[in-house]
């Protein structure tokens, strides 16, 4: 690899050509301020416009100062990162993005977490000269059953559009609108709601200030927990478990199971359930349907739909039925988690505390934005009463604790409530991409093999790579699986799919990259991929902790599907956790 | 043309056009026919003579005589007279505005007299429907010294020796842009024509077009036999119909020669041309944002490098030019490199068009050597300032260049003498300023332009030009302080400083050069609240001279908003809060009692 020597801050470097002034200046320990660069360094996602102009630095030599994110070391370079002239132009850029946005930090949602506030106050920005008569560029705010678009808030640093149009390839944002009304929006500014938006969040998640955010459900939930004639169940995925704690000050990968069960309950929910045990649920429907398709598949069915595809995320379920519906066939039925979980809940669970349906309200704690869309589908509803009443993020949670006092590092551990809070280790990975397969691959292998797997941990299904995958031995015959997290790395898999030379038998997608673990709706990682990795380190690790690791051995499955439900694909059980899916292709209509 | 004993150039530029030169043509055909003169006399539509201030232009060949402001009526006298009796038409001649003498030879002409065409050198003369004229007057003569003489290398290195910078703003070397394209290897390379012009007021891209197409196609068919690229492509603005019509029957003429295709005269080169449309943003003319917009994406620019020569269209080597830089290069090609580097300063060679706008008397588009003064072009050439007033200003460069004075007339005009004066070459535009303007306003004036323009993309072009333009505006109205100004300087040089590409680094450039130029109108506005122009209507202040003043009530009765009160035969009295400055009063007065300040 070729090298460049150049000087930055009076200190020589020598680094590999190619390298941005940026990181070379990093490596010497020189921090230069950067506010629209963002780079999720492990997954390969970088966004650099080189839009906002606060990491400008000096060359020497050169008329402009030059934007260090993108610029890249030359043999002999001299770099000033904080002389007047660049501390000059850094505050007053800065004090121009600051004067087209709102000054309410006081009640944005965003406050405390916000790349702008931290920005301007790492600058020292006291006052905004002018602003007394700078006009502010505003817009419509758009309320979609997930997302909340405050575009006022919006700086252009493009890094929603990044993640919407290069890594997930869903196409629902970009920049419209010329010069100061300049923004990113879906076409033609219309509602995102009217967008093939997917609400996987990853706008959300990599948004610097309030422009994106969440819906808050919490009120909603408050209502119900104060409401003495409900009785009020929550169900919490895997991921949240992996990541709440960053919320409360500790270190990314703690797992707050035991924690995250006390707030609950300190919260006033009456049970405390996990949708871990749904997850169990869902690999006893899924292996099995995986199982009989493939049982037709060997026998020369060539309508047997393989590839199966896994259905437990909302944003992928939105993306296939928005970008391929001609497929709309060949996912698993089995619906996700959350809503197997509330159609248990609001049938098995309330006959056996004799609560009415419509006293019941089911609540999820998910990593997920999607999920909030998912679970209003009318289609998860009997006689207009949602199976999941409401879904809030692990952020939601968060504030919801803090605002009830809580002092969440102090919680005694606690435990989930019964029957359906018990969980194999194969529940708690679907948290992570390549989860959902592993725990199938462990379930199917047993039930296709009658053998007892030798060893439960799947490494060559696991890792952060994009598109991933593996040949599993069922006995003599090849299972081929494929994995893909990030809706851009799925598109690549259903591409061949649709047309025909997949030569997979299954495939994960999971919509978010890293999967639920770098969700929509998890504490913020403003860019710090080892976050993620320290999340996904998590799972596995609470996956091994577990006495029980396979699905079909949770005796409270087991039991449910004794008491209640039969066999897994049974009559019962396709009425209650399988679903069908839409075509939602963007049709253009012209009205005559 | 040897054919006929005569002919009648009519000009067909948007401009003459637009003025119903294409009924004169048919008016003159008629008249011709009806005499019988069909094989003696021929009426060709041309491109643009430039000398649109008088348009529609009418010039009689050979003797060249020059018929300005001429309407389809006028056919028949022209006809009759000149063409039948040989007497010029003396009403449809040209008077010069500074000798006040009547001119009938072009050439004669002080608005011709110091001009050199060689981007223009077949506007006004060939027309430009017909591939024959242009081959006529040299037309692909250089593809064909290339394609038979000389190699790509050696065509690059003439491009080079010759001097020529690119005429689109930038005044990038020309030669060295191709050599850069030429060393990338790919497998595909494209030519682009960059034929966005957007400065307000310039004209000369649209008019080369219109009256030379197949020039521009030749250049960039050199271009591509010099680079190793098959494909061309232009980018024209849709908002130009004319030049896209034209440029759509010259390459189809172009094709059907085999002066475009496959094997070019008959040698192994191939090179075909496209054309892509833009909707006219003025970002798209900077080069990376032009190239997103021809791929399909938002016309937004990136970081540089990489340039287009490394990466470009579809991410393949591109070498994009202007179209007045494309119009110079065969011209080099036929005459040669040293005859085009003898023209001009030692920095900028050959000539270069101008769009004179503004307070001048000759409105239109000239092209002089590099070098002649911004004295030459105003007071010669263009024939001095409009109503006899006092020259003020001239911004050259469109909306991102500044404002030169007085004292910068008699600097030769090139590329760097421009820059150090601290204004630009740009593309060309040149807006003359008299004694009336004022130069807060002009800056403002320019400002909204940029505003307007900016994609968006960096915050400093994005919210800082619209910080400008208000502050600017806050002055204008009164309620400036001192400091302001220091602020509108820091902020001037921040955006310059830290903006992404060529329009936010030279946005601020119309208020940098005003406060250099101007310091004293700008503490006039902001500390005595006074507008020495008279221009800023926020600033003035009608008031009644209390000994003048008669008591007729005129000037009461002419108010829209009831701000004058006063009893019959009393001197009356202006309401400051209530006076919107329309001028009523002043106007109603016929003793002259009303006062402007």
């Amino acid at each position: 690899m070729e090298t460049v020597k150049l000087t930055i801050d009076n200190k020589q470097i020598e680094v590999n050509k190619g390298t941005t002034l940026l990181k070379a200046a990093h490596r010497l320990g020189v921090e230069i301020p950067t506010l629209c660069h963002m780079e999720l360094h492990d997954l390969n996602i970088e966004n650099k416009p080189g839009g906002c102009r606060i990491c400008v630095v000096e060359v020497q030599g050169r008329r402009n100062l030059a934007p260090a994110c993108i610029t890249k070391c030359e043999e002999g370079m001299t770099i000033r990162t904080h002389n007047a002239r660049v501390l000059n132009a850094r505050r007053t850029v800065m004090e121009f993005i600051l004067s087209d946005h709102p000054k309410d930090c006081l009640i944005c949602p965003k406050s405390g977490h916000c790349d702008l506030q931290d920005m301007a106050n790492r600058l020292g920005i006291r006052e905004i000269p002018g602003h007394e008569i700078a006009e502010m560029s505003t817009y419509r705010k758009d309320t979609s059953p997930s997302i909340i678009r405050e575009l006022d808030k919006c700086i252009m640093c493009r890094r929603c559009e990044m993640m919407c149009n290069e890594v997930q390839t869903v196409g629902a944002l970009s920049a419209v609108n010329r010069g100061f009304m300049a923004v990113v929006a879906p076409a033609f500014e219309q509602n995102l709601e009217y967008s093939p938006c997917t609400y996987c969040g990853q706008c959300v998640a990599v948004c610097p200030t309030g422009a994106l955010t969440e819906v808050d459900h919490t009120r909603d939930v408050l209502r119900a927990l104060v409401d003495p004639s409900k009785t009020v169940v929550v169900q919490t995925a895997p991921a949240v478990r992996a990541a709440l704690g960053e919320e409360f000050g500790m270190k990314p990968g703690t797992l707050v199971t035991g924690k995250l069960v006390a707030a609950l309950k300190a919260l006033g929910f009456d049970y405390v359930f996990d949708t871990d045990f749904a997850a169990d649920l869902t690999i006893m429907e899924e292996g099995t349907e995986l199982l009989t398709r493939l049982g037709k598949h060997l026998k020369g069915d060539t309508d047997a739909n393989i590839p199966i595809l896994t259905s437990c995320c909302p944003g992928w379920v939105n993306f296939f039925e928005h970008n391929y519906p001609e497929l709309k066939d060949v996912p698993s039925t089995a619906k996700s988690p959350q809503q197997m979980f509330g159609a248990i809940a609001k049938t098995y669970f309330a006959d056996k505390i004799s609560v009415k349906r419509q006293d019941m309200v089911v609540v999820s704690i998910m990593p997920c934005l999607a999920k909030k869309y998912e679970s209003q589908r009318p289609e998860f509803a009997v006689d207009g009463n949602p199976d999941v009443d409401f879904s809030i993020s692990t952020r939601e949670l968060a504030a919801f604790i803090k605002q009830a006092n809580i002092d969440f590092n102090d919680l005694a551990d606690m435990d989930f409530d019964r029957p359906l809070g018990e969980s194999s280790g194969a529940a708690v990975i679907f948290g992570n991409t390549g989860g959902v397969i592993e725990a199938a691959v462990r379930t199917a292998y047993e039930i296709y093999t009658g053998k007892k797997l030798s060893r439960l941990d799947f490494t060559e299904l696991r890792g952060m790579e994009g598109v991933r995958q593996a040949t599993i031995d069922f006995n003599g015959f090849p299972l081929s699986i494929g994995i893909a997290h990030g809706l851009g790395n799925a598109r690549k898999l259903l591409d061949d799919v649709k047309a025909g030379r997949s030569k997979f038998h299954a495939i994960e997608v999971m919509a978010c990259p890293g999967g639920c673990i770098g969700g929509g709706g998890q504490p913020l990682h403003h860019g710090d991929s080892s976050i993620l990795k320290a999340r996904a380190k998590a799972i596995y690790e609470e996956d091994k902790n577990k006495a029980i690791r396979v699905s079909h051995e949770n005796p409270y499955i087991l039991q449910l599907y004794k008491e209640f439900l039969g066999e897994p694909n049974s009559g019962k059980a396709h009425h209650l956790l399988h679903t069908h899916y839409f075509d939602r292709k963007a049709k253009i209509i012209i009205k005559k | 043309m040897s054919k006929y004993k005569m002919h009648l150039l009519v000009c067909g530029g948007t401009g003459c056009r637009a003025s119903e030169s294409d009924l004169i043509v048919e008016s003159l055909r008629k008249e011709i026919e009806e005499k019988g003169l069909q094989s003696d006399v021929q009426v060709i539509m041309t491109g643009c003579f430039g000398f649109c201030e008088k348009g529609p232009i009418v010039k009689v060949m050979p003797d060249n005589t020059f018929y300005v402001q001429v309407k389809p009526e006028d056919a028949p006298i022209i006809i009759a007279e000149h063409v039948i009796k040989g007497r010029r038409v003396q009403r449809l001649l040209y008077t010069d505005p500074v000798e006040k003498k009547q001119v009938s030879d072009s050439r004669h002409m002080g608005f011709y007299r110091k001009q050199i065409r060689i981007a223009l050198r077949n506007c006004g003369f060939i027309n430009p429907e017909n591939i024959d004229e242009y081959i006529a007057r040299d037309g692909y003569a250089a593809i064909g010294k290339c394609l038979t003489e000389m190699s790509p290398a050696h065509v690059v290195e003439q491009m080079k020796l010759s001097g020529l910078r690119g005429r689109g703003g930038g005044g990038f070397p020309t030669g060295l842009k191709w050599e850069i394209a030429s060393r990338n290897n790919a497998d595909q390379k494209y030519v682009v024509c960059n034929a966005d012009e957007g400065d307000p007021g310039a004209f000369m891209d649209r008019s080369i077009l219109e009256g030379d197409p197949h020039s521009v196609l030749e250049a960039m068919a050199i271009c591509g036999y010099a680079i190793g690229a098959t494909k061309g492509l232009i980018y024209i603005r849709a908002e130009y119909p004319l030049a896209i019509q034209r440029l759509r029957v010259a390459i189809k003429q172009a094709r059907d020669y085999g002066l475009l295709g496959e094997n070019i005269l008959g040698s192994s080169f191939s090179f075909d041309i496209e054309m892509r449309y833009g909707a006219g943003a003025f970002v798209c003319g900077e080069e990376t944002a032009l190239i997103h917009s021809m791929e399909g994406e938002r016309g937004e620019p990136t970081n540089k490098p990489p340039f287009p020569a490394e990466s470009g269209f579809l991410g393949k080597p591109t070498n994009v030019n202007n179209v007045e830089t494309l119009a110079s290069v065969p011209v080099i090609i036929n005459k040669g490199s040293d005859w085009f580097a003898a023209i001009g300063t030692e920095k900028s060679k050959g000539t270069k068009v101008f769009a004179l706008a503004g307070k001048i008397n000759n409105v239109g588009l000239i092209e002089v050597p590099m070098g002649t003064t911004l004295r030459e072009v105003i007071f010669e050439i263009g024939g001095g300032i409009k109503n006899g007033r006092k020259f003020k200003a001239v911004q050259t460069g469109g909306p991102s260049g500044g404002c030169l004075t007085e004292k910068h007339l008699d600097i030769p005009i090139d590329f760097d003498n421009l820059i150090a004066a601290g204004s630009m070459m740009g593309s060309g535009g040149m807006i003359v300023m008299d004694e009336d303007d004022c130069m807060v306003s002009v800056s403002k004036y320019f400002l909204e332009f940029t505003v307007e323009e900016s994609c968006g993309k960096c915050s400093p072009c994005r919210i800082g030009n619209k910080r400008l333009h208000e502050l600017l505006t806050h002055i204008t109205k009164g309620n400036g302080t001192m400091a302001d100004l220091d602020r509108l300087r820091n902020m001037s040089l921040v955006i310059k400083d830290t903006s992404l590409c060529g329009l936010g680094q030279s946005s601020p450039n119309p208020v940098l050069s005003t406060l250099a130029n101007f310091m004293d109108e700008y503490v006039a506005h902001v500390s005595e609240k006074k507008c020495p122009s008279g221009q800023c209507r926020d600033l003035m202040k009608y008031s009644i001279v209390f000994d003048k003043c008669v008591g007729c009530t005129a000037c009461s009765r002419a108010c829209p908003v009831n701000a004058i009160s006063g009893e019959r035969k009393e001197v009356h009295f202006i309401d400051q809060d209530k006076c919107i400055k329309c001028g009523a009063c002043f106007d109603k007065c016929k003793f002259a009692a009303v006062l402007i300040n």
